[in-house]
């Protein structure tokens, strides 16, 4: 029997926030044939498991559950009689935009599309990452893995539990098994802050009287079936700046449950296998304004991009994708759009597009070509973009590698053949700058005039002078 | 005697300090009017809105949250509470699963 084939405008792999949300804006942008390829038997993606409240602030205006968050955007969805193919997995992207897929139903299928979407999330860290030593007992999780237990299927994984990472998911679920009559030892996180947010450590561990043992990690763990307990221990840097156990400083806590919340990993199997390139930093494509991964017409979004800190800016940034996506499908369809190499985003009218790309977009592509590169000093640790491809006002997206207080974000723009080389495009003060908090600073179109093409754009953190107030 | 106060209104987490002072509290830091009121609130009478689940006898695991916040003592009271539900006719979003939960003024609904 042939494989079926299915021909859509546009592909979407992944029905969480950023998918549906990149779904619904290409949809709104005039794009009406849509799918979305799921795995799991329902939209939504983790969201379904964050039942605590906090979501939707950003995206709604108004403070929702994870159920409700993702309620609100797959109404639209289906309001909008976008296709689901639910538990369906995907299997492969290529670069002609085929996307191959099983589910029970199809067999093996494909969906050709004239653009894809990339929105499959993130994924935990896992303990085989960590190197603890110790023994294989059960009773070790990833804190989203316990979370979907008790969430989702209403199991409890354990009574006595302690946490290693202050993750935000860690911390989440150190409140939620307190609530459900578990008693959380302890909160370990290995560096000498949290990564997780202000409010969810005053409000999950504070609010319970769970210590939060910062600079320390597990150092062994111990059990034969079960989890009997972990040693921890307090962590310094050496003078080779690497964090090491304190010797002497080990402590025995009976447990029969540890919780990993250290760390998540943009699952970008399908984005490797189809050939795109992983920023190291990201972990996630590189991608321009747009969205637009190195394959023209392929775009990534959401946590599967960069691990946003909340499922509002993950939908906010899809919105983006799905816009792009929609305007270059419309450039495909109008004809004229597409500059010489087939993709008409790259040509300028991606998200101009949009508000009437039919039009305007010969106008568009007659502006001179323009490209350009990010680039980071380390303590900036990655932009999201990556690249410019035209000069338009861009929502840069970054984080930074440690504690910064008082410092000054420099954007220098270096062109070459330009007498004005290392030019200060724009600069910000901040009094503090944490990993944990996603920042984001817009460069205008009137910054980037000043950047020839090819230039190179540098994110750098530089001390505050003493005489700026 | 000032507290620190951590917002948990939203996700900027702002730093405040809080002080009852004879006519109320007096609070610096503030980010919105909103985090001034939860700091107020944290002095007098703090309270929380309580997210969870209820697990029907058919082993259905249905979200479900205070439809607003309720006294921060009251959770586990309220969690207590929760746990004797085993049916639930409705289970659409928004339909009342325990109307004034623990006496708390607060219903719990289904997310």
């Amino acid at each position: 029997m042939a494989e079926r084939v299915f021909e859509y405008d546009l592909a979407v792999i992944g029905g969480g926030p950023a998918g549906m949300s990149a779904a619904c804006a290409a949809y709104e942008n005039g794009v009406k044939s849509v799918v979305i390829i799921e795995r799991e038997d329902a939209l939504g993606g983790i969201l379904k498991q964050c039942i605590h409240c906090g979501f939707g602030l950003e995206l709604f205006g108004e403070e929702l559950t994870g159920p409700e968050f993702a309620g609100r955007l797959a109404a639209k969805v289906r309001e909008y009689g976008i296709d689901c193919m639910l538990s369906s997995m995907v299997l492969a992207v290529d670069r002609s935009l085929n996307v191959t897929a099983t589910s029970a139903a199809n067999g093996i299928f494909t969906v050709r599309a004239k653009a894809v979407i990339l929105a499959m999330g993130c994924r935990e860290r896992p303990r085989g990452a960590l190197n603890t030593p110790g023994t294989r007992p059960s009773g070790i999780f990833t804190a989203g893995t316990a979370q979907r237990y008790v969430n989702i299927d209403g199991y409890m994984p354990g009574k006595k539990v302690v946490i290693l990472g202050s993750g935000d998911i860690g911390l989440i679920m150190a409140r939620r098994m307190t609530l459900e009559g578990a008693k959380v030892e302890a909160v370990c996180e290995v560096m000498p802050y949290s990564g997780g947010l202000a409010r969810n450590i005053e409000q999950c561990l504070n609010d319970f009287g769970i210590p939060l043992l910062l600079s320390h990690t597990v150092t062994e763990i111990r059990g034969r079936e079960r989890l009997e307990g972990v040693t921890i221990a307090r962590v310094e840097a050496g003078a080779d700046g690497v964090r090491r156990p304190v010797a002497g400083s080990e402590r025995f806590i009976a447990c029969d449950t540890l919780l990993l919340s250290v760390g998540l990993i943009p699952e970008n199997e399908l984005t490797v296998n189809c050939g795109i390139g992983l920023c190291p930093a990201t972990k996630g494509a590189a991608v321009s304004q747009d969205r637009e991964t190195e394959v023209p017409g392929i775009y990534a979004c959401g946590n599967v991009l960069h691990v946003h800190d909340l499922a509002d800016f993950a939908a906010v940034e899809a919105a983006l994708a799905g816009r792009a996506a929609a305007g270059r499908i419309k450039g495909l369809r109008g004809g004229g759009c597409g500059s010489g190499g087939g993709s008409a985003s790259d040509g300028g009218c991606a998200s101009d597009g949009v508000r009437g790309c039919g039009g305007v977009c010969a106008g568009d592509n007659a502006g001179e070509e323009f490209r350009a590169v990010f680039e980071t000093d380390g303590q900036v640790r990655y932009t999201v973009p990556q690249r410019l491809t035209r000069r338009c006002d861009v929502k840069v997206y970054f984080r930074v590698s440690g504690i910064f207080e008082r410092v000054s974000l420099e954007v220098r723009a270096t062109s070459v053949g330009r007498g004005d080389e290392n030019n200060l495009i724009f600069t910000k003060k901040y009094i503090k700058l944490t990993p944990g908090t996603m920042q984001t600073v817009t460069l205008t179109s009137e910054m980037l005039e000043k950047c020839d093409s090819g230039a190179v754009i540098r994110f750098s953190l530089v001390p505050q002078r003493r005489d700026d107030k | 005697m000032k507290r620190n106060i951590t917002c948990i209104i939203c996700p900027r987490g702002c730093e405040m300090e809080a002080e009852l002072t004879g006519g109320g509290v007096s609070v610096s830091g503030f980010g919105c009017a909103r985090g001034r009121q939860y700091a107020e609130n944290e002095l007098i009478r703090p309270v929380r809105t309580l997210t969870t689940t209820v697990v029907l006898r058919d082993g259905s695991v249905i979200p479900v949250r205070t439809d607003r916040p309720v006294p921060k003592e009251r959770m586990f009271d309220c969690m207590e509470a929760v746990r004797g539900v085993k049916e639930l006719p409705d289970c659409s979003p928004g339909s009342v699963v325990i109307a004034d939960v623990c006496g708390t003024g607060a219903d719990l609904i289904v997310d």
